[in-house]
C-alpha cells in the first residue's frame, strides 16, 4: 500500500530506469528489473555499500553513510542505505 | 803404559858405553835394536845395584826366559824414555822380524797372492785379567749358615688329633702384618698431564611434521540466494520497510531531481569541440562515387530491382536483375541470371550468379547465415539459395581476382545425389574448365510451390527475426533454434504469407555422411521429399489476405511492401558490423542443424508485436496485424488505412533508430508515420517534380534518409536541417533509380549502393558529415517527431510548412 505508492512515485521520476529494494544480505525484495540483473546489482551494490560505510566510519566513528551515488557514462546508480535495507535506483540523467 | 812387555828405560851415558848402545854411534834411529845378553844385565845389576838403569826392570830381566833381551832406542820418546826394553821373546821377535817380514811380505804379496787360507791354530789361553772380574762377582757365603733341626718325640706319633679353625685376626699377635700405608715420600704430584681433547659437534637429527593448510572450498554457491514469495510479502508488509522507505525516500527524490535539473558532469568544452567538427566543411562532396558495376553481357538494358549488401564480406553486393519489360511480356525464362554478386575488388566480373526459376524482384540475405538467400520471384515463388560452397571463394575475392573461375554444372539429374539436398554444387562434379572465365552459377535449392504460393509477383520478402517464430495460428513463440527460419512475403495478390523454411528440404548438408539426420528429418517432414528437383511443395505457414471489409464489397488490397515491427537489422550497431566484416571461417551453416519445428514446448512470447505496415499498389498505407482469431477466417481488415501516395508505394521502412517510425515512399511524395498514431502520417512531403522511386533511411544518422528519383538524382533529406526540402541533391545516373541501400563497412566508411534502371549499380561513399551522427542527434530527432505528433494531435495539417 504505502510501500507501493512510494515506490511508484520514485519510479515515475524522469529518467528512472529501475528501482529495487534489497535486504541487508543483498537479497532482493522488490524490483522492477528481471531477476538475473537484479541479483547481480544487489550483490555488487551491497558489497560496495558495506565498503563505503566502513570507509566513512573508519575515518570518523561518529559518522555514517547516508547516500551513495555512482555516476557512469550511461546512467547513475543511487543507493540509499539503512540498517536493514537498501534502496537502489538507476536513473538515466539525460540532458 | 799399555803394553805390558815394553818397559821404558833411561840409559845414561855410562850404561850406554857398557852395553855399546851409545846414541848416535851404535844405535841410530834406523838401527835401533840392540840385543843385550841377559848375563850382562845381571852382572850390571850386581855391580851397580841401585844406580843401574836396569833396576826398575830387574825382576823382568830375571824372569826373562830368553838369552838376549832387546833394547830399542826410542828416538821419538814413544814410550816416554829414550830406550825401552822388550820383555818377551815373542815381542822381541816381532820387533826384529816384522820390518823384515813386512818387507818380505810386501815383496811376497805380489808374488804370492793366492795363498791358501790358513786355519786358525789353537793357541793357549792368555789371561788378560778378566778372571778377576768374574771372581769378584761370584757370590760366596761369608758366614757359615746355622742349621736347626726340629723333631717330635717319637711317642707322640699317631695320637688322635683334632683340628680346629681359628681366625687369625682374633688373636692378637697371631700374625704380624705389614700394612700398607701411603708413604708421602713416594707420591708424586702430577703437575702436568697430557690429555687429548677432541671437539665433536653434537649433531642430533630431529624431525617435525607440520600440517599444511591449504585453502579448500568449504562451500560453493551456484545460484544467488533469493527470497521466496512469502518472505517477500512478509518483508513488504513489515513495519520496518515502511519506516525505511519514508526515511529514505526524501533523499532519493532530492538526488533524482538534481539529476533532472541539470547534468553536473556535462563537459561543455568537449561538447563544443564535437559540434565544431561536424558542422564545418560543407563543401565536401556528400556522396563520392566509389565504384560502379555493370556488365555488358548480363546487364545491358536490364532493370535492377533490388540491391543488397552481403552482411559479412566487405565490399560484396548482390543485385537482382530483371528484364525491363512489363508484366505482359513475361515469358518462361530459361536459366537467365537472376542475382549477381559483385565485389569491390573486381569491378568488371561478377563473382557469383544465382539462378532462379524466374526473375527475382526482391531478395534478402538471411541474418543468421549470410550464405542463405531468400528471393521472391516474378511468378510468385519463393526460392532459397545456399552459397556456402562459395563462401570461401567470395571471401577471398581480392586474392582471387584474375584467376580463372570454373564452371559448375548443375547436376540435379544424377541419381547419386538422391540423398543430397544441396543442389548447389558438388565438389566432386566440378569440372575444372579452365578455359572459360565464367562465374560459378548457383541454382536455387528450394522453392515454393506455385499453387500454394502467391499468384502474382512477390514484391517483398523479409526474414523473421531469430528470436521468435510463428505457428499456424499466428501466435508467436520463442524460437529455439535461434536462427531465422521464417519468412514473410507479400504480393499484389493481396496475400501476406508466412513461410517456414523448415518445411522445405532445405537444410543443406555439405557431406553425405549426414544421411542419418536427413532420414529422420524426412520422416517427420510433411512435404514429400524429392531430391532432384527442388520443386517440393513448400506451402506457406500462414496466409493472410488483406481485404477491406466494406459494407458490401470487399476490396482486396494489393500490398507491395511490408514492414514488421520486429525486424532484424544487420547493421544497426556499427561496431557490430565491424566485427562481422572480418572474414568468417567457413563454418557449418547454422541451418545445417535445423531440425523439425514443433510447437510443443515452445515458450509463447507475449511481447512480440504482430502488427505490420503495408504499402499497397494503390498508394495506401495499411496497418494491420497477423493474429488470426479463427483459422478459417484469414482475412484481415486494416486497423488503419491512409492513402497518402497516389501511386504504388514502393518503400515501407522502419527507422533503424526508432522502432515506431516508418518511412513510406511512393508516387510523388514520401511520408513518415508513427506507429500508434492513426490519424495520419506525422510528416508528409509535398509533391515533388519527379517521381520518387526509391528510399532508404540512413543507418547512422537518425534524421537522414535518401530518396531516389525518376531522373537519376538522389535526394538527401536531413530532418534536423530542413524538413521541407532535401538538404542535398546529387545526380547519380541518367535513368531511374530503382533501389538504394546503405552499408556500414567500417566506422569511417559508409557506402551507398544505388541501382538504376539501365543495369548499372553505383556505389557511393557517404562523406563523414552525412554518416557521422551529432552528439544528441537521436534525442533531437525524437524530439522533432514528438512535436510532429503533437501537431497532428492538435489538428495541424501534417503537410510540411515552409519552416521548421
Amino acid at each position: 500500500a504505502e510501500v507501493e505508492e512510494t515506490l511508484k512515485r520514485i519510479q515515475a521520476h524522469k529518467g528512472v530506469m529501475a528501482t529495487m529494494v534489497i535486504n541487508a544480505e543483498g537479497i532482493p525484495i522488490r524490483t522492477t528489473l528481471d531477476n538475473s540483473t537484479t541479483v547481480q546489482y544487489a550483490g555488487l551494490l551491497q558489497q560496495l555499500t558495506m565498503k563505503a560505510r566502513s570507509t566513512v566510519r573508519d575515518i570518523d566513528p561518529q559518522n555514517d553513510l547516508t547516500f551513495l551515488r555512482i555516476r557512469s557514462k550511461k546512467h547513475e546508480i543511487m543507493v540509499a542505505p539503512d540498517k536493514e535495507f537498501l534502496l537502489i535506483v538507476i536513473q538515466n540523467p539525460t540532458e | 803404559i799399555g803394553h805390558p812387555e815394553i818397559f821404558p828405560l833411561v840409559f845414561t851415558t855410562k850404561t850406554q858405553e857398557i852395553f855399546n848402545c851409545r846414541v848416535d854411534k851404535d844405535v841410530t834411529e834406523e838401527n835401533c835394536f840392540k840385543l843385550i845378553k841377559k848375563e850382562d844385565i845381571v852382572q850390571d845389576l850386581k855391580t851397580r845395584a841401585a844406580i843401574s838403569d836396569f833396576h826398575p826392570v830387574k825382576k823382568v830381566v830375571l824372569e826373562y826366559p830368553g838369552e838376549e833381551l832387546l833394547v830399542v832406542f826410542d828416538a821419538n820418546f814413544q814410550y816416554g824414555q829414550n830406550f825401552y826394553l822388550v820383555a818377551s821373546e815373542e815381542a822381541k821377535e816381532n820387533f826384529l822380524k816384522p820390518p823384515k817380514t813386512e818387507e818380505e811380505s810386501e815383496e811376497k804379496e805380489q808374488t804370492l797372492e793366492d795363498d791358501a787360507y790358513k786355519h786358525p791354530v789353537h793357541k793357549p789361553w792368555v789371561s788378560l785379567g778378566s778372571e778377576k772380574e768374574v771372581e769378584e762377582e761370584y757370590v760366596k757365603d761369608r758366614v757359615k749358615k746355622i742349621k736347626y733341626m726340629f723333631s717330635r718325640a717319637r711317642r707322640e706319633f699317631g695320637a688322635p688329633i683334632s683340628f680346629t679353625d681359628k681366625n687369625a685376626s682374633h688373636v692378637k699377635d697371631s700374625y704380624v702384618e705389614c700394612t700398607s700405608y701411603q708413604d708421602k715420600t713416594f707420591s708424586i704430584k702430577v703437575l702436568e698431564k697430557d690429555v687429548g681433547v677432541q671437539m665433536v659437534p653434537k649433531v642430533t637429527e630431529a624431525g617435525t611434521q607440520t600440517k599444511w593448510t591449504y585453502p579448500k572450498n568449504a562451500t560453493t554457491q551456484y545460484v544467488p540466494r533469493e527470497l521466496s514469495n512469502e518472505e517477500k510479502e512478509e518483508y513488504l508488509s513489515s513495519e520496518k520497510l515502511k519506516q525505511f522507505l519514508t526515511s529514505v525516500c526524501l533523499r532519493m527524490e532530492i538526488a533524482l531531481q538534481q539529476n533532472e535539473i541539470m547534468n553536473a558532469f556535462f563537459d561543455d568544452w568537449k561538447a563544443l569541440e564535437e559540434d565544431e567538427n561536424s558542422s564545418g566543411n560543407k563543401t565536401d562532396g556528400y556522396l563520392k562515387a566509389h565504384r560502379s558495376f555493370t556488365d555488358p553481357r548480363y546487364l545491358k538494358d536490364k532493370n535492377i530491382s533490388c540491391v543488397r549488401w552481403h552482411p559479412t564480406i566487405y565490399g560484396m553486393i548482390a543485385e537482382s536483375v530483371t528484364k525491363r519489360s512489363s508484366e505482359g511480356e513475361r515469358k518462361h525464362l530459361q536459366q537467365d541470371t537472376a542475382i549477381l554478386f559483385w565485389s569491390f575488388f573486381d569491378p568488371t566480373h561478377p563473382q557469383l550468379k544465382l539462378e532462379g526459376p524466374d526473375d527475382i524482384d526482391c531478395f534478402q540475405f538471411s541474418p543468421s547465415d549470410p550464405n542463405v538467400i531468400a528471393g521472391g520471384c516474378f511468378n510468385g515463388q519463393i526460392v532459397l539459395w545456399d552459397i556456402s560452397q562459395y563462401e570461401e571463394k567470395l571471401q577471398n575475392t581480392k586474392n582471387a581476382v584474375g584467376i580463372r573461375k570454373t564452371v559448375v554444372n548443375m547436376d540435379n539429374a544424377s541419381a547419386l545425389k538422391l540423398l543430397e539436398y544441396n543442389n548447389v554444387s558438388e565438389p566432386s562434379s566440378m569440372e575444372n574448365d579452365e578455359s572459360e572465365t565464367e562465374q560459378p552459377s548457383v541454382r536455387h535449392c528450394a522453392s515454393s510451390s506455385t499453387r500454394y504460393g502467391h499468384t502474382k509477383r512477390i514484391t517483398d520478402v523479409h526474414w523473421l527475426p531469430d528470436y521468435f517464430e510463428v505457428n499456424r495460428t499466428g501466435e508467436t513463440f520463442q524460437n529455439r533454434t535461434e536462427i531465422c527460419v521464417q519468412l514473410v512475403t507479400c504480393s499484389p495478390d493481396s496475400l501476406i504469407l508466412f513461410w517456414d523454411i523448415r518445411d522445405t528440404n532445405f537444410p543443406a548438408q555439405q557431406s553425405s555422411e549426414k544421411v542419418k539426420e536427413k532420414d529422420r528429418f524426412d520422416k517427420v517432414s510433411k512435404a514429400p521429399h524429392t531430391s532432384k528437383d527442388p520443386a517440393v511443395i513448400w506451402k506457406p505457414l500462414i496466409k493472410i489476405s488483406l481485404v477491406e471489409k466494406g459494407e458490401d464489397h470487399r476490396v482486396k488490397y494489393t500490398p507491395i511492401k511490408i514492414s514488421l515491427q520486429d525486424q532484424h537489422y544487420h547493421n544497426k550497431i556499427s561496431d557490430k558490423a565491424q566485427s562481422l566484416n572480418k572474414p568468417r571461417e567457413p563454418q557449418e551453416s547454422p541451418y545445417a542443424q535445423m531440425g523439425v519445428h514443433s510447437n510443443r514446448s515452445l515458450k509463447a512470447l507475449q511481447n512480440v508485436s504482430n502488427n505490420f505496415f503495408v504499402g499497397t499498389e494503390d498508394g495506401e498505407i495499411i496497418y494491420s496485424d497477423w493474429a488470426i482469431k479463427v483459422i478459417s477466417d484469414s482475412e484481415k481488415g486494416a486497423s488503419m488505412k491512409h492513402n497518402v501516395h497516389n501511386e504504388a508505394v514502393h518503400t515501407v521502412q522502419r527507422s533503424p533508430f526508432f522502432k515506431d517510425i516508418i518511412l513510406s515512399v511512393g508516387g510523388w511524395n514520401f511520408a513518415i508515420w508513427k506507429e500508434g498514431v492513426t490519424k495520419g502520417p506525422i510528416l508528409q512531403s509535398g509533391s515533388t517534380t519527379r517521381r520518387c522511386t526509391a528510399g532508404h533511411w540512413s543507418l547512422t544518422r537518425p534524421g537522414v534518409f535518401f530518396i531516389g528519383r525518376d531522373d537519376g538524382n538522389i535526394d538527401v533529406w536531413d530532418l534536423l536541417k530542413e524538413s521541407h526540402k532535401p538538404s542535398h541533391i546529387q545526380s547519380i545516373s541518367a535513368s531511374r533509380l530503382t533501389c538504394i541501400s546503405p552499408w556500414i563497412a567500417s566506422p569511417k566508411q559508409q557506402f551507398l549502393a544505388v541501382s538504376d534502371a539501365s543495369g548499372v549499380l553505383h556505389v557511393l561513399e557517404i562523406c563523414q558529415t552525412l554518416s557521422h551522427p551529432f552528439s544528441n542527434e537521436e534525442a533531437n530527432v525524437l524530439d522533432y517527431f514528438e512535436r510532429r505528433v503533437d501537431r497532428l494531435k492538435y489538428g495541424i495539417d501534417p503537410e510540411f510548412e515552409s519552416e521548421d
